[in-house]
Formats: structure tokens, C-alpha cells, sequence
């Protein structure tokens, strides 16, 4: 370890303030935080000393996404596989033979997405003189996660790009963006290449040439007919669809990380079901075709719902800043979600669309959360004022 | 049901900031902050509220090809049809005076917050929009017409308070001095309009 940190020191010489490469210290920074806490401190002012900080919660975030990630691999390896060797359950698919085929599609994604999102974030912070933030570790991770399989490279990398560049830098970088720069992503390529992000045979890899069924249960329903998966099957995540977002428990696995390190809020994750639940409870009460009939509790586990709750909607940049906020905001991302899926089905993946336009309203329910608090102390003022005055 | 349909696609699908891109200058204009954002879309929501439904009446029963059968046969023949604009901007402009004064005399604060972009809304092109929609889309009812124009102006209401109250939080955000202003502004727009295509082919 000794030795990393002196080589750390030897490289970083030339980036020192004066020297040749003064400007381009913040990339050096950036590696050297990677690995190492900072040893600056402060001279004067404040002293917060806390462990946690946007590194540490950014990291966190990572380590939460890491069972629905490795889940994804396998699933995806598991679901080309099964119908390639014709087997009967996804299940039967040879362990680790599902796991490397998934890992050597998946990663060439993840590549894509780590290196062009964290060129564009380097080169902002060079020329604008300000440090690269961690940021970029979480919203590369969650890209690669939710888009299909196949999506060819070239797409993902100018989706990643508009993300980046428009999404987030135009604001300012970091902590400034108003819409989750993952679905920006997901949006921009959704709305931009509907050919490869909406459909029935994208979702399993090589399901349209080699005439693999890969229909997604939402797709399914859509035309009218049954949903062969069960409620675990869907649960476990053993069914078509982007890369991660299929498994429930995984996910949960991960809401459970969150919710313990404080990082994520319970509070969205909470009224995000909640909320999704009373929409499907609604419909299923109407029930007037199979999309509407199509049990509530099916949908909190199938699609990415549960994943864009867990890891979208929670996403402390774009949501609703004051808790009470945060529950209004929950409640409405799940139940705009399922609105969404059943009145549209051309966009299966309500849940995204959902976050996304809540993301554009959060700023206004906790400008009215701020107000009500205001308003209601204001009373309370007058009130004791008036009391004040009659004693 | 039909109404309701109508009324969620003039307000989501049918937007006239993110799908039309009308009555864009009062919209960048006054959604500095959410308070007047929310005096001038209350007053949109009723002068289009207002004015469609009887600008409607007046195509119906004074514009159209045909319309002044009512008054007897040999007036079945008449046009008038090219007197549309100038009727719907009359209408609209005397329905944006009573506006005027009504929001003078009731909230003087709004009414000085608002300037200039009270008296404009006369010639803001989502009011005049509104009506030459109407007329284009061949409304069977004044019902319908009233529930389009409340639902076209309840679609501009959200969008400048959804920008106002970002704006608000933007303010403190580090934007390329290039951007600042004006340029972050159109972004977010831009932004909003995928935010609002989520709603895009919903029938109800």
C-alpha cells in the first residue's frame, strides 16, 4: 500500500500548484481520491468531520447495485442460453456457462458507458478548474443497467454523452442536475432509437434473429394474451428485460443497503410501492382488459419497477428535497408508473417515464412543502401574539 | 369519458409549451419565481377558459360556411369565415381587460409583479392558439370546447410553475456563465418536453 501512496506522490509532482501541469491536477485528483481519503484540511471555519462523504455515499451506491448487477449477467447469459440449447427452464441453464456468457455480453456496456461518461466529466473539470466528482461512478453503473442487451455501442455512447454533456454538465456538474441522468439516458435513447428500446424481441440477446421469443411480460399482456411466468418466477427475476432490472430480490437486496447506510430514503422507496400498488389496485377494481386485470401485486415485481423505485427515484440529486416531499414524490413516481404501463402500452417501461416527469415537478412540491411549513409557523406566531396581547 | 381523454391530451400530449411550443415569451419571461408563475397561469387557465368556448359560439353560429342559417334560409350561402381572427383576438383582448382589472383591484401586488405581461396576454399566441385549435378541430359542443381550453390552459399553468420552481433552484447552481440566464432556461425545456412525453399515445 506504502508503495502506491509514494508513487501517487511521485506522479502527481508536476500537477502540483506552479508546476507544468497545474492544470490538469483535477485528473490526477480524481485517481488519487479514488484510492486514498484526502489529507488536505481546512485552515480556519468549520470543522465537519464525517465519514461520509459524496465519495463514500456515491460508493455505497455501487455496492448496492452489485446483486442486481451480477444477477443481471446471469440472467442475461441464462435466457439467450436456454432457448439456444432448447432446454425447458431458464433455471437448467449450467451455472457458470449462463454467468461468463452474460458477463462477456454485459461488460462491453459497462466499458462504454465508464469511458465516454468519465472522459466528458475529466475534461469539464479541467477546463472549468473544479474536481471531478464521484457522481459519474453511480449514473455509469445504472446506465449500462437498465438499457437492453443489444443496443449497439455506438447508441449507448451518444446517450451517455447527451446525458452527461445536457443532462448534467450544462447545469453546473454534480449535485446541480434537475432530471436523474441515467433515465435522461434511458429517455434520449428511448425517444431517439425506438427500433432498439421498445418492442418485443430486444430483450433477450439475439432474440430477433435467430427468432428467439423474447417478450416481456408487459409486452405479452399488451396483446391480449396470458403471462405464463409466476409471481416468484418474476420475483427472482428469471424473465426477459434490460439487463438488471428483472430481479426484485436482487434489487431489494440492494434497497436493503440503502436503507441501513441512510443513503437511500425509505421514505420514497415506502410510498414508491405504496403507491404503485393502489394504482394497479385501482385498475384491477375496473379491470376492463387484461392490462387493467393484471394484479397488483404483479406489478411491483415485474419490469423495472422496483428498480427505478430502489435506485431512480431515490437518487438524492433529483428528487424531492423535504421528507414530507419525499413521501408525495414517492407516491407519485409508483403511481404515474403503472398508469403509465397499463394506459401506454407502447411504453412498457412506465416506471422510467414516471421518475423522470416527477423529477420535473419535485423542485415545485418542495417549494409548496417550504411554503405550508411557513405559512403554518406563521400562524402559530400570530396566534401566540394575539394571546400575548389579551393576557 | 370522451372529456376527460380530451382534457388529459390537451394537458399532458397536446401541451402548448412542450408539444407546440406556444405563448413562449411569457413563459421564459415571468417564471423568475413560482409566485407570479403562478398569477399569470391562473390568469391563461381563465381567459382560454374563457374565450375558446365563446369563440366557439361565435364560429358556430357567425363564422363558419353556413352558419347564420338560424336566421333564415337565404343566409345559408354566407361565408364569413375571414372575420375569424379578428373576432377571436377581440374577444380575447376584452377578456384579458377584465382580467386586468380584476387582478388591479384584488391582488395590487400581482398585478405590479406582472408588468407588462398581464396586458400581453391578449396577444400571447397560446390564448389565439387555443382558439384557431378549436377551430381546426371541429368541436361537436361547447362542452368540448370548454374543456379544451381549460385543459390547454391547465397545461401551461404546470409547465411555468414546474419551471418557475426550478429555476428557483437552479439559481444557486454553478451553469457555464454562457448558459446562464436565457440559454439554461431553453435546456430545461427541452428536458421537460421528454419529461412530458411520457404521456405520449395515452387514450383513456
Amino acid at each position: 500500500m506504502k508503495w502506491v501512496r509514494n508513487k501517487l506522490d511521485q506522479a502527481r509532482k508536476p500537477f502540483e500548484p506552479g508546476q507544468k501541469l497545474e492544470k490538469f491536477a483535477p485528473a490526477i485528483n480524481a485517481f488519487d481520491t479514488f484510492l486514498y481519503t484526502p489529507n488536505h484540511t481546512t485552515k480556519k471555519g468549520a470543522h465537519i468531520r464525517d465519514v461520509v462523504d459524496l465519495k463514500r455515499t456515491m460508493i455505497t451506491v455501487v455496492f448496492a447495485l452489485i446483486p442486481a448487477l451480477l444477477f443481471g449477467m446471469w440472467n442475461t447469459g441464462a435466457q439467450y442460453l436456454y432457448q439456444d440449447m432448447g432446454l425447458e427452464n431458464v433455471t437448467d441453464v449450467p451455472f457458470w456457462d449462463a454467468f461468463i456468457e452474460g458477463a462477456l455480453l454485459v461488460t462491453p456496456l459497462i466499458l462504454v458507458s465508464y469511458i465516454v461518461g468519465l472522459t466528458i466529466e475529466f475534461i469539464f473539470a479541467i477546463y472549468r478548474g473544479h474536481e471531478v466528482n464521484e457522481g459519474y461512478l453511480v449514473t455509469g453503473m445504472l446506465i449500462p443497467m437498465i438499457f437492453p442487451v443489444d443496443i449497439p455501442l455506438w447508441m449507448l455512447a451518444i446517450s451517455v454523452a447527451f446525458a452527461v454533456l445536457i443532462g448534467k454538465e450544462a447545469f453546473g456538474g454534480t449535485g446541480m442536475n434537475i432530471l436523474n441522468p441515467a433515465l435522461t439516458a434511458r429517455a434520449f435513447a428511448f425517444f431517439a432509437y425506438p427500433l432498439y428500446m421498445s418492442g418485443n424481441a430486444i430483450w433477450v440477446h439475439e432474440g430477433s434473429t435467430d427468432g428467439i421469443s423474447g417478450e416481456t411480460i408487459l409486452g405479452t399482456l399488451a396483446q391480449g394474451k396470458s403471462v405464463a411466468y409466476s409471481f416468484f418466477d418474476a420475483a427472482a427475476g428469471f424473465i426477459p428485460g434490460s439487463v438488471s432490472e428483472t430481479s426484485t430480490i436482487a434489487v431489494l437486496i440492494g434497497a436493503a443497503i440503502l436503507i441501513l447506510t441512510k443513503v437511500g430514503s425509505w421514505r420514497i422507496i415506502l410510498s414508491g410501492f405504496a403507491g404503485a400498488a393502489i394504482m394497479g389496485l385501482i385498475f384491477n377494481a375496473f379491470g376492463l382488459n387484461a392490462l387493467m386485470e393484471f394484479k397488483w401485486y404483479m406489478h411491483l415485481v415485474v419490469g423495472g419497477l422496483s428498480f427505478g423505485i430502489v435506485f431512480m427515484a431515490t437518487d438524492p440529486v433529483s428528487a424531492a428535497q423535504t421528507l414530507k416531499g419525499k413521501w408525495i414524490y414517492g407516491f407519485l413516481c409508483g403511481f404515474f408508473g403503472v398508469m403509465i404501463r397499463v394506459f401506454n402500452p407502447a411504453y412498457p417501461e412506465g416506471i422510467m417515464l414516471a421518475i423522470l416527469l416527477m423529477n420535473v415537478f419535485a423542485p415545485t412540491i418542495d417549494h409548496y412543502v417550504v411554503q405550508a411549513n411557513v405559512n403554518k409557523r406563521k400562524k402559530r406566531l400570530s396566534k401566540a401574539k394575539a394571546k400575548l396581547q389579551t393576557a | 369519458m370522451d372529456l376527460i381523454n380530451l382534457f388529459v391530451r390537451s394537458v399532458f400530449i397536446e401541451n402548448m409549451i412542450f408539444a407546440y411550443f406556444l405563448g413562449m415569451c411569457s413563459y421564459l419571461a415571468v417564471s423568475k419565481s413560482v409566485k407570479t408563475a403562478v398569477g399569470l397561469g391562473a390568469a391563461v387557465v381563465f381567459v382560454l377558459g374563457i374565450t375558446v368556448p365563446i369563440n366557439w359560439l361565435l364560429d358556430t353560429y357567425l363564422l363558419k360556411p353556413g352558419a347564420l342559417e338560424w336566421l333564415g334560409t337565404e343566409y345559408a350561402d354566407v361565408d364569413l369565415s375571414f372575420l375569424s381572427f379578428i373576432m377571436f383576438i377581440a374577444v380575447i383582448a376584452s377578456m384579458v381587460q377584465l382580467v386586468e382589472m380584476v387582478v388591479e383591484r384584488f391582488a395590487p401586488s400581482l398585478y405590479s409583479a406582472l408588468g407588462i405581461f398581464l396586458p400581453l396576454i391578449a396577444v400571447n399566441c397560446a390564448i389565439l392558439g387555443g382558439s384557431l385549435f378549436m377551430q381546426q378541430k371541429d368541436f361537436s359542443g361547447i362542452s368540448e370546447s370548454l374543456t379544451y381550453g381549460v385543459g390547454s390552459g391547465v397545461g401551461f399553468f404546470l409547465a411555468i410553475l414546474a419551471i418557475a420552481a426550478i429555476r428557483e433552484k437552479i439559481s444557486y447552481s454553478n451553469v457555464p456563465a454562457p448558459l446562464r440566464g436565457l440559454g439554461i432556461t431553453f435546456i430545461i425545456t427541452g428536458l421537460m418536453a421528454i419529461g412530458f412525453m411520457s404521456f405520449m399515445g395515452i387514450e383513456i
